[in-house]
């Protein structure tokens, strides 16, 4: 492979990497986060759900995308199988934070709240997320770069992204090829990581 | 019309009777305090006003309607309520906390605006100094003082008070309770004020309700109240006794 190749290679694995990325944390978000705030209303599914998300976090991610192939429907080989197990690992720390964010709202502004004659509509959105914001996003930023690391083992069921680079290298013994792959996962990671970090911070008012 | 009504109600949680037959009439314009010791059922008794707690038994009327024939988010934005906890929203300034009833009420931008620098200043808050600060900003008796303003701001007829100046510094428990009696004195408001302090119920209360164990005890003006002989009223009244005793001897032992 020339050195154009390499880098046109890595640019395109790269970007693949990232649309599988941000399509598994936009529905891990969307059943993540009402699914948290469901919680908080919901003492008694509390134990269940977030045991599933337990569960889930503890399948050696290798062993999960295994699992997923043989399942209809969101099993097989490919990106789709991948997209699912990337938003089962996210799951926990998205709902594990919305819930913890928003029951630390302290009880005397809750009550106040709903003293003063807010629906429970009112108080969730002026009261209760906004106070849990940061919380929330420090969840999601600790899932997105999870999964940009995790996803590089999607690779080994045909999902592409740069974990491809990986198992090439690994597979032709090539430092250059596992690096191709490692160096922009982390980059990848790096960056989330500032940029989640940095909204995070603008939510200081707090 | 009685302002706010308690007919035989009963509270039971856990097996305990919080308040016992409970029954009491609010009279528009005084202010009624609920003194007793802790567990005596008064935060229940008040929380029942606004609808944040519903008897097991009997009823509660406000301005005529029981509490369950009310629409509670009607009936919640029509009273005031302060507790000691004051519970401001952080995230709000001063100035937003201030206005978020008129603000569920859908009142104007400019009203809003207007009604919330007329309360800060009726509270002794400078507008202009605090209006865009956040609470973590304030000291304790400032916090309060927004709690009140907060309370008052949709002009309700009724202000529910749960032990407000409990946890502020006597200097400043002081001030806001004078500031209470002026704001009474302009506004002609119905409140029902809870506290387990003695001084602070016969300075502020045209008529005092001792609650003990969940039943009323004694209702009498503050002057019938000093005379009562109920047990649990000379026990409150000891503790008066007590104070007075003590600072009649402090200045025999400095001579």
């Amino acid at each position: 492979m020339n050195r154009s190749g390499l880098w046109g290679d890595i640019l395109s694995l790269t970007a693949e990497h990232f649309v599988l990325v941000v399509v598994s944390m936009a529905i891990a978000v969307a059943i993540g986060l009402p699914t948290g705030i469901l919680l908080t209303r919901k003492a008694p599914l509390r134990g269940w759900v977030l045991g599933f998300a337990n569960v889930m976090q503890t399948i050696p991610s290798l062993a999960l995308f295994g699992f997923l192939i043989p399942i209809p429907f969101i099993g097989g080989i490919g990106k789709r199988t991948a997209i699912v197990a990337l938003v089962l690992y996210a799951l926990l720390p998205i709902l594990r934070n919305t819930l913890v964010g928003i029951l630390g709202v302290d009880p005397a502004v809750r009550e106040s709240a709903v003293a003063m004659g807010m629906t429970g509509r009112q108080l969730l959105f002026q009261v209760e997320l906004p106070l849990a914001v940061r919380t929330i996003l420090a969840g999601i930023r600790v899932a997105t770069v999870t999964t940009i690391g995790t996803a590089t083992i999607a690779a080994a069921i045909g999902a592409g992204g740069l974990g491809v680079f990986i198992f090439r290298g690994i597979a032709s013994v090539d430092t250059t090829q596992i690096l191709a792959g490692a160096i922009p996962a982390a980059l990848l990671a790096l960056i989330s990581d500032g940029g989640l970090g940095w909204i995070e911070k603008r939510f200081s008012a707090v | 019309m009685t302002a706010v009504e308690f007919r035989q109600v009963s509270y039971r949680a856990g097996g305990l009777a919080i308040l016992d037959q409970f029954t009491l009439a609010v009279q528009p314009g005084e202010t009624l305090v609920l003194l007793g010791r802790s567990g005596a059922g008064k935060t229940t008794a008040l929380k029942m006003v606004n609808g944040l707690v519903f008897p097991t038994t009997g009823e509660i009327v406000v301005e005529g309607r029981t509490t369950t024939a009310w629409d509670l988010i009607e009936l919640r934005r029509s009273i005031g309520y302060v507790i000691q906890e004051v519970g401001l929203f952080p995230h709000l300034t001063v100035a937003e906390n201030v206005g978020i009833v008129p603000r569920l009420k859908s009142w104007t931008a400019e009203r809003i605006a207007a009604r919330t620098r007329e309360l800060l200043t009726q509270v002794d808050l400078a507008p202009e100094e605090f209006a865009g600060r956040y609470p973590r900003q304030l000291s304790g008796g400032q916090r309060q003082r927004v709690g009140v303003a907060r309370a008052l701001a949709a002009e309700p007829r009724l202000l529910l008070f749960d032990e407000p100046f409990g946890a502020l510094d006597p200097v400043t428990r002081l001030e806001l309770q004078n500031q209470f009696l002026a704001l009474r004195e302009r506004l002609h408001k119905t409140c029902i004020f809870v506290t387990h302090d003695v001084r602070e119920a016969l300075r502020l209360g045209t008529r005092i309700a001792l609650l003990d164990r969940g039943r009323l005890e004694t209702l009498a003006t503050p002057d019938q109240f000093l005379k009562s002989l109920g047990p649990q009223t000379r026990g409150f009244l000891a503790v008066l006794d007590q104070e007075l005793r003590a600072k009649g001897e402090e200045p025999q032992s400095h001579t």
